[in-house]
Order: structure tokens, then sequence, then C-alpha cells
């Protein structure tokens, strides 16, 4: 009846899970409380749960990435915990069949879970924005996408609580990920829920490269678009080119598991191997899935706090072209020591060092637009020049790395580890981090506090020095990563600088909460009354914060670059913003609960599958398929937003814009 | 490339006389759903090229099980190959017949395309069925399982792609040709086409190439 | 800007668009060639009339062939500035596919070799308990 699910699949016995899971378990009650009392089902419902706004979609995804910074980073301090003690004698707190699940899990969630949802967050808030038009190709779609990535967040949160997870390490590599070698649920786990989110992710691709393609205001040729969107453009098309190859190979091992095939087994004819060149097919292009948006968030960002326009607009677009192209042509060296050869480890290097050249264009473009400018030191300005400095340097690591004789000494070694985390915190975490602050005034319409704001960059910043330069150390002194237990004493000083590390950046995101909280109980005193608070260049500060749901009146019509600063001049010169246009009304795509439904088969499906509960399996499967006929049937598609509506909210927005004319033409 | 077709697709930049750069804005559903479509399409051929990758890598890896040529049938590949093209023409007059609202040539033809795809996927699984007897199942070797998963993947879309045209036939029925309806036709037939297109790689590759003497 | 407009300028992947022929006859000349192709292809396999080494390359260009047909006829993909879009997407599609296809049995042929695997011994049972 309920296959391998018994009541000993719940840790009793064990006491850190079981502590946490209760913790976690009341705080969730606590919280679904708390919005009961309070009545705000209703709202949560319809503007939120079932909404097809692109923005509402995007605050869902940064929430879900907030709430998975917290998790992952709780692995995260526990396994720095575990290093700094468990030396010679000392085993430490965590016994290794534990921290397996807890490393494992880390960066599961902080890749999948935390930096993805993140970094699609924004691109779903912004894009649309900046292209002047009023949701997405799919909105409905779109509102599918985050269920199911919530899904897969779900299922690996539930492992916590029922069975456990993986301890394979974050890409689950066979043999070790085989039924002869993990029999439990763990490692099940892990492929189902990076299978359903992976769904998600690949309609987000579709739906983002739909967008910018065919979707955007008049006059917005491809080369007067901003660079966010550009990058947002190369990162979902990454998506598509990338997620499927990820998808057949978390696949095959699935059937390895399930079915007793023979792809990565150790008998029957099975190569291991070639999941590693499956898995990194899709992981190369992953990192930049994630770093070329964050390239697109400090354009904008240094950019707007520059006061110029981005200096090599078009070097930066073809620069982004490159990177997308060529990140699809270095996966092996992930695995340089695998044999392959002194030929293929050639040829794979070369392109490596190759990728540097466009990025390296891109940070002097950075540069050489603060050049000279009016730099405001700003929280996101913080984040980018902190970026740059820290990225330079993870950069030349990784240039190290991709010289094959090189990697044979370090590969899998704290080296390895120091190295992508310089790359990904530097460049991703800095950048979600300045694109929550620099947009979050767009989406609520106040500023999040600037000192509290300084404070956590701070933190941030002198965090990841401390935590991650001593592991480039230990890396060269021949630690190699995943360890529950050394013997050599000499390396504990470094790790417990490392931990250092980690408890500043422990207070970053502690304060991260009390920032927001802070900001919303003061945020009278900081509202954005004018919808450009930054004094921007791009279309998304045209509109009002927060924007109305339509984004914009009338689509804006776009002449020049910098869309929006065009047009901002153009108004001061002339002293009056452009005519009062004539309104339509405005047809908008209705809610839905498509999504949220087929979220609740598709988890459904999936803990089914992890248990071996066949006939819920084939349940889930059905509600799923009934759920998207249903959906295929409606006959209702939009909603029409009434002329007097627009014309009220317009009107609004057009005082609001004539009072920041004068102050603007006053100061000029 | 002159320089106004490339400012009507949007590539070259300033100095022209068209303010819009050939971007009027957004496009009319009728051309973004189909494209977005098109995309998952190519997503999927990425998915098809990853599992031809693994078929190709494990091929020889037979475990001293049967190798390709002791197991595959040419005749039966050809009348497989021949019943999916057959279908796929057939779908793109159900595509014309739509076209000109003509209700009952829409459904025939998309019967006619769902069957020619349903003889095709009882051959297959005919085949499985028979491999499978012989001992020649996905367990027996690295190389079956490749096979199994390669050809069953495409089966598996073929399957999925007959439960769509059963739902578009009702929907059709039921609805008319409205351009919701019409639109999700066109994405249908993109699909099966590019089955067709993927079954173009599958036998020559692993069924001709494989009984080459 | 007016609908129609729009829809010169640009045209759905799979929605025909061709003043050379008419859409039917568009799908019974690919239908026609798809057949061609396809005997040729089960001929060239069958025959020993032609110099075995290179029948594996030939069946590979007919099945590109093949596909190409498919595409034009079937799909409607062709090269007007109305469907540069369609076709820089498979462009891009395409290339992917290379890459992965050929990038990988590179890679797995060279390790194989270099890590004296015999695929067809390859049974590492040994490993085992």
């Amino acid at each position: 009846m309920f296959g391998r699910l018994t009541w000993a699949s719940i840790p009793f016995n064990q006491p850190i899970p079981l502590i946490t899971s209760i913790v976690v378990l009341s705080v969730v009650l606590a919280v679904v409380a708390w919005i009961t009392i309070k009545g705000w089902w209703p709202y949560l419902w319809n503007e939120y749960i079932t909404s097809t706004d692109h923005k509402r979609i995007g605050i869902m995804y940064i929430v879900l990435a907030l709430v998975m910074l917290v998790r992952g980073f709780a692995d995260a301090i526990m396994m720095r915990t575990q290093q700094a003690i468990s030396v010679g004698a000392s085993q430490g707190y965590l016994p290794p069949e534990h921290y397996d699940q807890i490393f494992s899990a880390h960066g599961t969630i902080m890749i999948f879970f935390m930096a993805m949802p993140f970094v699609i967050g924004l691109m779903n808030f912004v894009v649309p924005l900046q292209l002047g038009v009023r949701d997405v190709a799919f909105p409905t779609m779109n509102n599918v996408s985050f269920w199911l990535t919530a899904s897969g967040a779900l299922l690996v949160n539930i492992s916590l609580f029922v069975g456990e997870f993986a301890r394979t390490g974050w890409l689950g590599f066979p043999p070790l990920s085989e039924t002869q070698f993990s029999p439990g649920v763990g490692v099940d786990y892990y492929l189902v829920s990076l299978q359903i989110s992976g769904v998600g992710t690949l309609l987000t691709g579709v739906n983002f490269v739909t967008t910018i393609l065919k979707i955007r205001a008049p006059g917005m040729s491809y080369m007067r678009m901003p660079v966010f969107c550009w990058t947002s453009l190369a990162a979902n098309l990454l998506i598509i080119a990338a997620f499927p190859v990820l998808t057949v190979a978390l696949g095959l091992l699935m059937l390895d598991r399930y079915l007793g095939f023979h792809f990565f087994t150790t008998d029957g004819g099975g190569n291991s191997m070639l999941y590693m060149n499956l898995i990194w097919v899709w992981g190369h292009p992953e990192v930049y899935i994630l770093a070329l948006p964050a390239f697109g968030i400090y354009s904008e960002v240094v950019s707007t706090f520059s006061g110029k326009p981005l200096f090599g607009y078009r070097s930066m677009v073809f620069a982004t072209l490159a990177i997308c192209i060529i990140s699809f042509m270095v996966w092996l060296h992930h695995f340089f020591t695998m044999g392959a050869g002194a030929d293929v480890n050639a040829v794979f290097g070369i392109a490596s060092m190759i990728i540097a050249v466009p990025t390296g264009v891109k940070i002097f473009n950075w540069l050489f637009t603060m050049y000279g400018g009016r730099v405001r030191f700003t929280v996101p300005m913080h984040y980018a020049i902190g970026f740059m400095i820290t990225f330079v340097i993870g950069g030349l690591t990784g240039v190290l790395l991709a010289i094959p004789p090189v990697d044979f000494v370090v590969h899998n070694s704290l080296f390895l580890i120091a190295h992508f985390h310089n790359v990904i915190i530097g460049a991703v975490v800095f950048a979600v981090m300045a694109g929550y602050t620099y947009w979050f005034p767009k989406a609520f319409g106040f500023t999040l506090d600037e000192r509290i704001g300084k404070a956590i960059f701070w933190l941030w910043f002198i965090g990841f020095y401390f935590a991650f330069m001593p592991l480039y150390a230990l890396g060269l002194m021949g630690a190699t990563r995943r360890l529950q237990h050394y013997d050599d004493p000499s390396w504990q000083p470094y790790n417990i600088v490392a931990l250092f590390g980690a408890i500043l950046i422990l207070f970053a995101i502690a304060l991260t909460v009390v920032q927001l909280i802070y900001s919303i109980r003061t945020r009278d005193r900081r509202r954005d009354l004018t919808g450009d608070p930054w004094d921007g260049r791009t279309l998304e500060w045209l509109t009002l914060s927060p924007p109305p749901h339509f984004n914009f009146a009338v689509l804006p019509d776009v002449h020049g670059e910098e869309a929006y600063w065009t047009r901002k001049q153009t108004a001061i010169r002339e002293e009056q913003l452009i005519e009062e246009p004539n309104y339509e009304p405005i047809e908008m795509p209705i809610n839905t609960p498509t999504g949220v439904i087929v979220a609740f088969f598709a988890s459904l499906c999936g803990f089914a599958l992890i248990w071996h509960i066949w006939w819920l399996v084939i349940l889930g499967l059905i509600g799923a398929f009934a759920i998207l006929v249903w959906y295929a049937w409606r006959d209702e598609h939009d909603h029409v937003i009434p002329v007097e509506e627009v014309q009220r909210l317009e009107r609004e927005r057009r005082r609001v814009r004539n009072a920041l004319l004068q102050e603007l033409i006053k100061t000029t | 490339m002159t320089t106004s077709e490339a400012s009507t697709i949007g590539l070259t930049h300033g100095g022209s006389e068209d303010t819009g750069l050939g971007n009027r804005g957004p496009q009319s559903k009728n051309i973004v759903v189909p494209y977005g479509f098109w995309l998952f399409v190519l997503s999927d051929m990425v998915l098809f090229s990853a599992l031809f990758a693994t078929y190709a890598s494990l091929v020889h890896a037979t475990n001293g099980g049967p190798v390709t040529s002791q197991l595959f049938n040419r005749t039966n590949v050809a009348i497989e190959t021949l019943a999916l093209l057959i279908s796929s023409f057939i779908c793109g007059l159900a595509v014309i017949a739509a076209k000109r609202k003509e209700m009952l040539w829409t459904l025939i033809f998309l019967f006619l395309t769902g069957f020619f795809g349903f003889v095709f996927l009882v051959i297959e699984l005919t085949e499985f069925a028979g491999m499978i007897a012989i001992g020649a199942g996905p367990q027996r070797s690295a190389f079956l399982s490749a096979f199994f998963t390669l050809v069953g993947c495409h089966g598996a879309h073929i399957t999925a792609g007959l439960l769509w045209i059963g739902t578009m036939m009702a929907q059709i029925w039921a609805k008319g040709f409205q351009p919701h309806v019409t639109r999700r036709l066109l994405c249908l037939s993109v699909f099966w086409h590019a089955l067709d297109i993927i079954w173009v790689a599958i036998f020559t590759i692993v069924y001709l190439i494989g009984t080459l003497p | 800007m007016t609908e129609p407009d729009l829809e010169l300028m640009n045209v759905a992947p799979g929605e025909h668009h061709d003043s050379m022929l008419s859409e039917t006859v568009s799908y019974v000349v690919g239908l026609g060639l798809a057949l061609l192709l396809t005997g040729i292809s089960f001929w060239v396999a069958s025959t020993t009339s032609l110099w075995g080494p290179g029948v594996a390359t030939g069946l590979v260009v007919l099945a590109i062939a093949q596909m190409g047909v498919h595409l034009v006829f079937f799909l409607h993909i062709t090269s007007g500035p109305d469907n540069t879009n369609n076709v820089l997407a498979l462009a891009f599609g395409v290339m992917i596919v290379f890459l992965v296809m050929i990038g990988t049995i590179w890679i797995m042929a060279h390790m194989n070799s270099n890590m004296g695997v015999n695929p067809q011994l390859m049974n590492l049972q040994t490993q085992r308990g």
C-alpha cells in the first residue's frame, strides 16, 4: 500500500534531524496559523498563488530563493563547524552518513533552489518591464514553472523529515549513486526533485526566449535592448539547450535504479564515465545560466550609479553571445583527470581559457563605465565593485584550473571548492543581492535601509574572504573536498578561520532579515513617490513603484538606446511630458490555479515515485493530465481593464511624473 | 543581406530612417505561440541528441549478449518508416483542412494521422516484446539499455502525440475552429513532423547502419 | 501597425508561407522526395555493389538530406526574410545537437582507448562486494 514508506523512515532516533524537523515544522505551522488568523489567504490566493502577473511570480521566486538560502546556509555552517573540530582524535558532531547528506543537500539546494530561483525571479520581475511590455509570452506557463520549481524544493526539504537525502554529492555520480551502493531513497529524492524542477526551468527558458525575441515595445530593436535583457536571452537560450541533457542524464540514472538498466552500472557493460560526460554537458552551461544574468545586473547597476551609458554596449552584447556559445564547448574541463588523453584535454583546456577573453572584455567595460562618471556609492554599487575585485581572483584561479596539468594536482581538492565559491558568491550572490536592493523599491514602493544594506555587504564581502581564502591554501596543502574528518592538525587553523568567515556570512544573512523588517516598519519615510528612485536609464523606471498590473497604460515608443533616459532628457529639455495619449481598454490574462494544482499532483507523483507507491504515481499522472485538459478547455482567457481605470491610474502617474520633472528641471 | 533587410529584422543599428528599426511592438499570438512551441521542439531535439550520443557510446557494450545485426528486422523498420511518413503527410492535410474550416475532413485526417501513428506504435511494441522474449531486454546489456531508451523515448513521444491527437479531435469537435484551437493544431503538426525527423535519424543510425554487412 | 503587416514580416514555425507552391503541392512534393530518399537509403544499405566503407557515411548524408526535406516541405522552414527567427533558432539547436553528439562520442572514444577499456569486454563485476 505505501511501498517502502514505514514509520521507520522518520528519524525518531537521530537527534539532529529530529530537532531540525520539529523546529522547521513549528515555524511553518506558525506562519500558516498567522496567515489564517490575519485572514490573508484570499489575498495570497488571488494576488500571488494563482497570479499570472510576471511581477508577482518574480517575487514568489525570490521569496523561495531567500528561504532556501537560509536552508542551504544552515547546511554550510554545519559543515564548516564539523571541519573546524573534527581533527585527530575528535570525530566532530556529525557522523559520516549525516555529513554526506549535508554536503549533497547544500550543493543541490544552493544551485537549484537558491541561485536559480533568485536569478529567474529577477528576470521575471525585470525583463518585461525593461522591454516596455505588459507580460511575458506565456503568463500561465510562467506560473506553472514557478510551482514546479517550488514542488522540487518541497521534495528536497521533505527528505529532511521522511527518509534521507542523497549522500552522493550535488551531482550524484554513479556508480556510487546506483542501487548497488546507494539502496536508500536519498538518491531518488535527489533525482525526482531535480526532474520536476527541471521541467519548470525548461519552460521558463522557452518562455523568456520567446518573450525577448517576439514581445518588445515598439522601436525596441535588438540593439536597443538593455544589457540585462541580452544576458537573460543568452541565459535562457542556454537553459533550452542544456536542461534537456540534464533530464537525460538523470533520467538514465533513474532507469538504472528503477528498472535495472545498465547505463552506468559496474556490470552489464555500463559506463559510469558517460554520466560525468552528460551531466557536465549541462553543468558547464549552468554556470553561465547563473553568471550571465548576474553580469546583466552589474551592467544596469554600474551604468545607473555612474550616471553614464554603459561603455562598449555592443562589445558587451557580443561578449555575452560569445560566452553563450563557448560555454557549450568547455565541459570536459570538469573531468580532465578522467583519462580522455592529452589531445582531448588540450582542446577543452584551450577553449576554457578562451572564455576568459569575453569575460575580461566585460570587466573592462564596467571599469570604463565608472571611469569619468559621477559614481554614487549606493549598496548595489558596493556589490558591483566588490564583485569586480572578487570575480577577477576567481576568474584567474579558474584559468589556472583550465590548465590540465595544474588540474591534475588540485582536482577535487579544496582549491576547487574555493574557486567555484569564489566565482559563484563573487558573481551570482553579490549580483542577486545587488539586484534585490536595486529593484526592491520598484516592486514594493519603498527602498531598503541603506545603512543596514552596507553592513550586509561588508559582512558578505569580508566573510567570503575569510571563509574561502584558507580553502585555497588547504587545497594546495592536499586537503580534498567533502572530508568529514582529517588527521593532519596543521589544517585545523585554516578551517577555524574559514568557520569565522562563515559566521560573518551568518550575520549577513541575519541582517538581511532585520533589514527587511526594519525597512517595512519605517516604509513611510522611505517611499519611492516618483517611480524613479535611482535616476535610472531603463524602462522599468518609467512606470510607478509598484507598477500597475498592466505595467504601461500605453506601450512606450522607444527612440534610441537607453529608452527611458532619452525620454527623460527630452522631457527636461522641452519642460513637459509627452502628450497625453488616447487610452484604450487593456486585456490582461486571468488568474489560474492550474500551476499550483499541477505542482500538487507533480509533488504527489514524485513522492510516490521515491517511495515506490505505484498506485499514487498513476493517480498523480492522471491528475496532472486532467488538469491540463481542463485548462485547455477554458473559454475565458483575458479580463479587460476598462478605459476609466487605465485613465485613472495613468493620470496619477502623470501627476507624479510632472512633479519629478519640475524637480529635475530645477536641479539642471 | 541588404541594409533594408537587415534593418527589417532589427540587426542594424542607428542611421536608419525607420525609427522602429523593424520592431513594431509585440507580435500577435499566432506568431508567438508557435514560436515558443518551436523552441520547445528544438529542446526536444537536444534531448534526443544526448540519447543518440549515449547510444553511440554504448552500442558495442554488449556484455556478451546479442549485437545489433542479430536483432533488427529491416522489413519491419521499412513498414514503420512508411507508416510514420504517411501519418506525417496526413497531419499536414489536416492542418490545410482546418485552415479551410472543414470540420469533417479535419477530423478524418486527424483520425488517419493517429491511426498510422498507432500502427507504427504497435509494430514497435511487437518488436520490443519479441526482443524481450528471446532474452534481449533492456536489462541484458548497456547496448540494449541504450537501444530501448532511445527508440522507446521516441515511442513515448508518439504515445503522447496520440493522446494529444485524441484530445485535439475532441476539442475541435466541441469548440470549432477558434483561434486558440487552430494554433494548438499547428503546434501539434510541428510536434508530429519533428518526431518524423527524429525517426529518420533513428532508422538510419540504429537500424540501417546497425545491420550493415 | 495593422495585423497583416506583422503577419508578412514574421511567419510562425510550421506555417506555410510561400508563393511558389500551394500548400497541398508542397506536402505532396515533400512526401515524394521523402519516399525517394528513404528508398535510396534502404537500397544503399542492402546492396553489395557499393564501396563498403563508404556506405555508413552515405547513409548519414541521405538522412540529413531527408531531414532537410521534412524541414522545408512539411515544417515550411525556408530561407525567406520572414523566417529569420525560426531559422536562427533552428541553427542554434542544430549547433548544440552536433556539439553534444560529436563531443560526447569523441570524448568517450578517446577515454575508452586511453584507459584500455574494450567496451565489449567491459564488465567491472570484479569490483562488486
